[in-house]
């Protein structure tokens, strides 16, 4: 087995063995604390421009399978952890995960002390590094994770946006004959969806819901979505800094009133920015499937999918027109808005799930009753 | 919403004595349960029959009963404690349906106590098999599909439709009598025609096999505001078809999707809404087919359950604590974690290590039971254990579970039997899949046979890999990169011992010598995400060390690993109160046990916890790391004493009774010194090391002879040897002897009486905490035998003689803290049987009955304290015996009902895997009392069967006379019936089961025999008596198979006739 090394940008050096690709990658290095879920993390685009560390120890047992991709490709920059399964054991596997990774051009590395590792980003905050299975330089590896991009002010949204527009058909699939997702509402709404990393799982539940769905690159202007004819918006998740999009937030900020709006994540954060917020970087973020949210109009709370590095700040929208309707329980972030008057909300975790708990699909639906309501 | 206010006195009622399928599981529930109502400032009424539980503990529960967990003296309790509501989900399936049972009667409407926790439509819903299909099919979640069948052709055209194998069970049969699984058509005809036959109603259920599919398990928790969360997710190592309680388990779950396991997340949900289970815990058990991903819901428990206890432990997240503050109206999301302390319990547990869960069986014990384990649970005990993989999880269990097997070698096993083994689940098969990989055989095949997920077998086989390779190096060769690798993958030092033929310790050493120690993570619900409070920890071969010792005076406590018989909860039951008593006296309390239905392994019960198997090098790891300034061991039965001369050794401080004196008791030459230098006598006795030895001793002694190995409890592989051809068949066959641990032999005093004393010295003052008077004579395992404060048919001058004897062996071994000793009274002569300077048994059951907390006051003593300052909590005395305010009773259970074709006969070999307790005003309202508790009521009229040996007769007619002026009737067999007759008494002669029909068993069968007593030669046990035994064990009829205990019967069936029904708290009894 190859050695690989993990060096991070304060001269921290993990040594392991290497899996996956035979390469040497940079990013930030962020930790998920899903235990099932691995194969849609590795293909979420929000994790463009990152290395995840998974804290759950055992990974690669369940193989991948095309079902469960969140997108065409893997995003990961690289895949740190703790044991890697040689084998797979699961009647919907279709091929190893890290030989999937591979193919990918994305190295692993296993066999190194993660809990080791999440204590110090915990305690540090996320930092940049190099994951690289080539090299066992490791002063040379550290020097690089300096000199690599800062998560900060850093566009990865237009990156991995689609360079076309497309149409999205095809609803959620039944993983068994046992799953029970209930019927496909015949496509009533039609969906503007901006990429900003879309991840599948939210295309097939608006089809689910009963949505037909045009996909538009992160770069359209107000104008051309609503030559579409939307009734209604959606803003994808997505990787990185919301600060920088600023051009999104001010063609989103002409949508508002004009059609449903309903944003997920990175579409969240830019919601924040069009409505005159502002967005700030988290110590080591939220990453995992079980974060407590309060939803404040209902009292219940939801165990929720949670992937960002960023949140809105809630002081900076004290004087606009929004509600703030979900909270964090762990930490008291803002996790969901509403405008006062215009239809439009968004939330900063994942209904969608893949990976993750379905307590928060109402939202769906919820979106369809706006755009119900829109065209009464 | 915050806690509810109109509430104020909450009943809890427990689970009863322990017995197989609901052990210290809800111990640990209730005593949580108890804790978190209490902090909320809520009364609590405590009823539990089982005294050797911490939940019994005067100062846990506002009113504590030690009573019978019937319908009628829990009505009593109601009435004179008029409670506001009734917990019903921390007792165990017991508990609910007792409660059940209550609200059924109509007593909590009389009274007005609010059902909390589980409504009783909810329980209903889930318990009954239809109500709960039907359930499930209205939320679209599948169960096997299944038939109520009424004649042969419905079995074949169910079968057309399902297929095989297919499972049938006959409806209201006894124990599933008549069931079976049919793998092919043959088998439906033979098991359907006389399934058919046996039903009184003539019906069979016929279900879809689901044998071999994978099995999961999900701890769910839910509040009165809808708010649901999944605390665990369990996958069974061993599928479907062997009953969870008896399967390896692992958390989380390994070879599932996210898209899967959320399938079964929502399934979960949707079933506890549907059930309607309104707050607290439940656990819902799933199959899925492994080749398409199918699932059906196999049941759901409306309560906290045993998984409940091991997802606690898993997660550490407290289940019960919760469940119980959620039961008076919290809500999960104001509730803190008080693990991470600034997060709420509103989430759902991570975790970045895994956990093996194996059970502990006994079936050595019980000689003539089916080892093959199914869908009736048959374990008694288990271990747990975290690793940071799989590999090492497991490999910790396999030692934690300490059946001296070590962990991945199999010794005597038999490549020809490998298939069989594989395929039929017993014990062995975990040793036997090691095997076949030792032999060659591939993941495939093995799988093939077990059905267990190749991905578990793959972490086996790669486990026999690592050890093939690492057999080629040794000490001198083996790299540090190959050290570590060994250790994370859970290598035991004694292990490589094995394979290099070294001592441990040099391994021990070595290893450190290349810097590859032990370091603790800890268990913090959060992968680290947040930082950890609770110093609840595991070990690993990580690279950083989380224990963070502190530098506080500070003892460690060895506990007392999985449940075994002989050794249960009553250890725990010390090792908890050492704890408690620890942080009473300013020392910082280290916890070390692996058996995660405890008390003691709750992390809020010693200031902190690790859980680790209890072996030396585990042990040592610990040590090295928190340097505590003296180890306790004589608080955790058997399995701390075996480690205290290691670490003795290898220079760990032990405080209390030194390990030598401990010793000193189980070595029969120095032992017989002492006596002799005491003047004590002891029955005559010899040891050998082999058989010849073993017969010449045997007849110098004279028959009848106690044959027994040195260093066991519970009577372990025990026996009375009546000629010398027994006692060559126990030396050949029983057991294993050596040099260093011979085989003991006494001179059995027969119809002796046995007594049961503890004490506490601190080496000068010596106080008689308790003389136990045995109900059944010498020879009948202590632990198998009732007993009752204050003795009441022991002489003023013997029970002189029993504590003068004691205060001398107590100076003369230095004793300080507790010790046990067993005496036998026979012709008012008085013997030491076996002296044990440790906790015992008895312990909580005395600290019950005298109101003093003596584990408490043993702590203070090995920590420097004298039995004189604690004279106010001991009854002003430091010396003498101390007294009991009423009759107490401890009474033994039994698992016989699990084990069919064993004879149910007591003897030298401890078979109870718990104990109840009787109080009353005099002894038979006591041992009334007692008995109903151990779930053997004695009738309040009808007819006693009699038959006893001949040297019983003449007492036989005392007791004859005495049921027959109660009002009883009489039978007995043709010889006990003669002698009956000539004393003048009514009585009808019963044929012997060889005799003739109808006979004995017969009439037991029909329900015209109420009791029975019945006596045995003592030589041989004949095979009617067996199946007389055999059919009051299955047809509920209480079965007294000693005179004494028939004596203490006519007691009790007095008390029943005389005594109203009448119940008394601890608080009031000690006040």
């Amino acid at each position: 087995m190859n050695p690989a090394l993990l060096a991070l940008e304060d001269g921290t050096v993990f040594e392991g063995r290497a899996f996956g690709a035979q390469t040497e990658r940079s990013g930030e290095v962020v930790f998920n604390t899903s235990i099932t879920g691995y194969q849609e993390i590795f293909s979420d685009p929000s994790y463009s421009g990152q290395i995840v560390v998974l804290t759950y120890p055992q990974i690669g047992n369940y193989g991948a399978n095309e079902g469960d991709m969140e997108s065409a490709k893997p995003y990961i920059e690289g895949l740190v952890v703790r044991d890697f399964s040689p084998i797979v054991s699961n009647w919907r596997s279709e091929s190893p995960a890290d030989q999937y990774l591979a193919g990918a051009n994305v190295p692993i590395i296993d066999s190194i002390d993660t809990r080791k590792l999440v204590r110090h980003l915990r305690t540090r905050g996320v930092m940049r590094g190099v994951l690289s299975t080539i090299s066992t330089n490791a002063a040379e590896l550290v020097e690089k994770a300096k000199a690599s991009p800062s998560m900060a002010g850093l566009d990865l949204a237009t990156r991995v946006s689609t360079p076309a527009s497309y149409r999205w058909t095809n609803p959620v699939e039944p993983v068994s004959p046992s799953e029970r997702i209930g019927k496909v509402r015949p496509a009533e709404y039609h969906v503007v969806a901006f990429d900003f990393g879309i991840k599948r799982n939210i295309l097939r539940r608006l089809v689910t819901s009963g949505c037909h769905v045009t996909v538009v690159p992160a770069s359209t202007s107000a104008e051309d979505v609503l030559a579409l004819r939307p009734d209604g918006v959606f803003l994808s998740n997505g990787p990185g800094d919301p600060e920088p999009l600023q051009a999104q937030a001010a063609q989103v900020r002409q949508l508002i009133g004009k059609a449903p709006i309903f944003g997920i994540c990175l579409g969240h954060q830019v919601l924040g920015l069009a409505l005159g917020g502002k967005t700030y970087k988290l110590k080591f973020g939220h990453r995992g499937g079980n974060h407590p949210v309060l939803n404040k109009r209902n009292g219940r709370v939801e165990i929720t999918a949670q992937n960002h590095g960023f949140a809105v700040d809630p002081d900076s929208l004290a004087d606009s027109d929004v509600e703030i309707t979900h909270i964090n329980l762990n930490d008291q972030t803002v996790e969901g808005l509403r405008h006062k008057s215009a239809p439009l909300f968004c939330v900063q975790y994942h209904p969608e799930a893949a990976p993750g708990p379905h307590d928060s699909l109402y939202l769906f639906d919820e979106f369809i009753d706006l755009m119900k309501e829109a065209k009464r | 919403m915050p806690k509810r206010t109109d509430l104020h006195r909450i009943l809890i009622i427990g689970s009863g004595p322990i017995i197989i399928g609901q052990a210290c599981e809800f111990d640990y529930s209730g005593t949580q349960a108890c804790k978190a109502l209490k902090d909320e400032g809520y009364e609590v009424i405590l009823v539990n029959s089982n005294p050797a539980t911490i939940m019994t503990d005067p100062n846990l529960a506002d009113r504590t009963y030690v009573e019978p967990l019937s319908v009628e003296y829990l009505t009593e309790i109601i009435r004179k404690e008029r409670p506001d509501a009734l917990l019903s989900t921390v007792g165990g399936q017991t508990g609910l349906n007792l409660s059940v049972a209550l609200a059924e009667a109509g007593v909590l409407d009389e009274y007005g106590v609010e059902l909390i926790g589980a409504k009783i439509e909810s329980i209903k819903k889930a318990e009954d098999r239809l109500l709960f299909k039907d359930a499930m099919k209205k939320i679209g979640l599948e169960t096997p599909t299944s038939s109520l069948l009424t004649s042969m052709q419905g079995g074949y055209d169910f079968a057309a439709k399902v297929g095989f194998p297919m499972i049938l069970r006959p409806s209201f049969t006894m124990g599933g009598t008549g069931g079976g699984i049919a793998y092919n058509s043959e088998d439906l005809e033979e098991i359907l025609a006389r399934g058919l036959q046996l039903s009184p109603v003539h019906e069979v259920l016929a279900e879809e096999s689901v044998l071999g599919w994978k099995e999961f398990e999900l701890e769910v928790m839910r509040d009165l505001a809808d708010n649901v969360i999944i605390v665990c997710s369990i996958e069974n190592f061993d599928p479907m078809g062997v009953h969870t309680g008896d399967s390896i388990t692992v958390a989380p779950v390994q070879t599932l999707t996210d898209r899967e396991y959320q399938m079964m997340r929502d399934g979960a949900l949707r079933c506890l809404r549907e059930i309607g289970v309104d707050t607290g815990g439940s656990n819902v058990q799933f199959a899925i087919n492994p080749d398409d991903g199918r699932m059906v819901v196999v049941e759901m428990n409306p309560r906290v359950s045993r998984s409940s206890a091991l997802a606690s432990k898993a997660t550490g997240f407290p289940i019960a604590k919760i469940a119980a503050k959620l039961a008076v109206g919290y809500r999960l999301d104001e509730i803190p974690n008080d693990i991470t302390r600034l997060t709420p319990a509103c989430f759902e547990p991570t975790i970045d290590y895994v956990v093996a869960k194996i059970p502990r069986w006994q079936f050595e014990k019980f000689p003539g039971s089916d080892p093959t384990l199914g869908t009736q649970m048959k374990s008694v005990g288990e271990v747990m254990s975290i690793g940071r993989n799989f590999k090492a999880a497991l490999a910790k269990a396999i030692r934690s579970q300490e059946t001296g097997k070590s962990a991945t070698k199999v010794e005597a096993f038999d490549v020809d039997l490998i298939p069989n083994k594989l395929i039929t689940p017993t014990p062995d098969r975990l040793p036997y899949l090691f095997f076949a990989f030792e032999q060659g055989w591939t993941v495939a095949q093995v799988h093939e046979l077990t059905k267990i997920d190749p991905w578990f077998l793959q972490q086996l086989f790669e486990t026999v890999q690592l050890h093939t390779a690492l057999a080629q190096k040794s000490l001198a060769t083996i790299t540090p990169a190959e050290m570590r690798e060994a250790k994370r993958y859970g290598v035991a030092d004694t292990t490589l011992a094995r394979l290099w033929n070294e001592d441990p310790l040099r391994i021990r050493d070595r290893r450190k010598q290349m810097g590859i120690q032990a370091v603790f993570n800890r268990v913090d619900t959060c992968a680290a995400e947040f930082e950890s409070f609770t110093p609840y920890l595991y070990s690993s071969y990580e690279s950083e060390c989380e224990a963070a010792p502190s530098d506080r005076k500070k003892v460690m406590i060895l506990g007392a690993g999985p449940n075994r018989i002989g050794q249960g909860i009553e250890f725990d039951y010390c090792c908890c109160h050492a704890s408690f008593a620890l942080q009473e006296f300013d020392h910082e309390s280290i916890m070390v046990n692996c058996n995660p239905e405890t008390v003691s392994t709750d992390y809020d019960t010693s200031d902190r916890l690790y859980f680790e198997p209890l072996t030396l090098e585990e042990v040592l790891n610990i040590y090295d790391t928190e340097k505590p300034d003296g180890v306790i061991v004589q608080f955790g039965g058997q399995t701390p004493l075996n480690l205290a001369l290691p670490l003795k050794r290898a220079g760990v401080p032990i405080i209390g009774t030194a390990p030598e004196n401990i010793d000193l008791a189980e070595d029969r030459k120095l032992f017989g010194r002492l006596l002799d230098d005491l003047r004590i006598p002891s029955p005559p006795n010899g040891t050998a090391t082999t058989v010849e030895e073993a017969c010449a001793v045997a007849n110098v002694l004279g028959y009848p002879v106690l044959v027994r190995p040195s260093y066991v409890l519970g009577g372990r592989a025990m026996t009375i040897a009546y000629d010398e051809d027994t006692v060559r068949r126990y030396m050949r066959e029983a057991v294993t002897f050596s040099q260093e641990r011979p085989v003991l032999v006494d001179r059995f005093l027969e119809d002796a009486i046995e007594v049961d004393v503890d004490c506490l010295s601190d080496g000068e003052d010596v106080l008689i905490c308790g003389i136990m008077e045995h109900i059944e004579e010498a020879g009948i395992h202590s632990g198998d035998s009732s007993c009752v404060l204050p003795p009441f048919g022991i002489g003023a001058a013997e029970l002189k003689t029993i504590e003068e004897y004691s205060v001398k062996l107590a100076r003369a071994l230095n004793v300080i803290g507790l010790m046990n000793v067993q005496y036998a009274i026979k012709d008012g002569k008085v013997y030491v049987i076996e002296v044990n300077p440790r906790a015992s048994r008895t312990v909580p059951f005395v600290a019950k009955a005298t109101g003093v907390p003596i584990p408490k006051i043993a702590v203070g003593l090995m920590v420097g304290r004298k039995l004189k300052e604690f004279a106010p909590l001991m009854q002003g005395k430091t010396s003498g015996v101390l007294s009991v305010p009423q009759f107490f009773v401890k009474s033994p259970v039994f698992p016989f009902n699990k084990f069919q074709g064993v004879d149910p006969v007591l003897g030298p070999e401890m078979r109870s895997t718990g104990e109840v307790m009787g109080v009353g005003e005099n002894f038979g309202e006591a041992f009334a009392k007692a008995q109903l508790s151990a779930g053997s009521p004695l009738p309040a009229e009808g007819t006693v069967f009699i038959s006893v040996s001949e040297r019983h007769k003449n007492e036989a007619v005392d007791v004859a006379k005495s049921f027959a002026e109660l009002g009883y009737s009489l039978a007995a067999t043709r010889g006990t019936a003669t002698v009956l007759k000539n004393a003048g008494l009514s009585c009808t002669t019963v044929f012997k089961v060889n005799e003739g029909r109808p006979n004995a068993v017969d009439l037991l069968k029909a329900g015209r025999l109420q009791l029975a007593i019945y006596t045995t030669t003592g030589v041989h046990s004949f095979g009617d008596e067996k199946a007389l035994r055999r059919a009051a064990i299955t047809y509920r009829v209480p079965c007294i198979t000693t005179m004494s205990a028939a004596r203490a019967a006519v007691q009790a069936a007095a008390s029943r006739r005389r005594d109203p029904i009448r119940v008394w708290s601890l608080q009031e009894i000690h006040s």
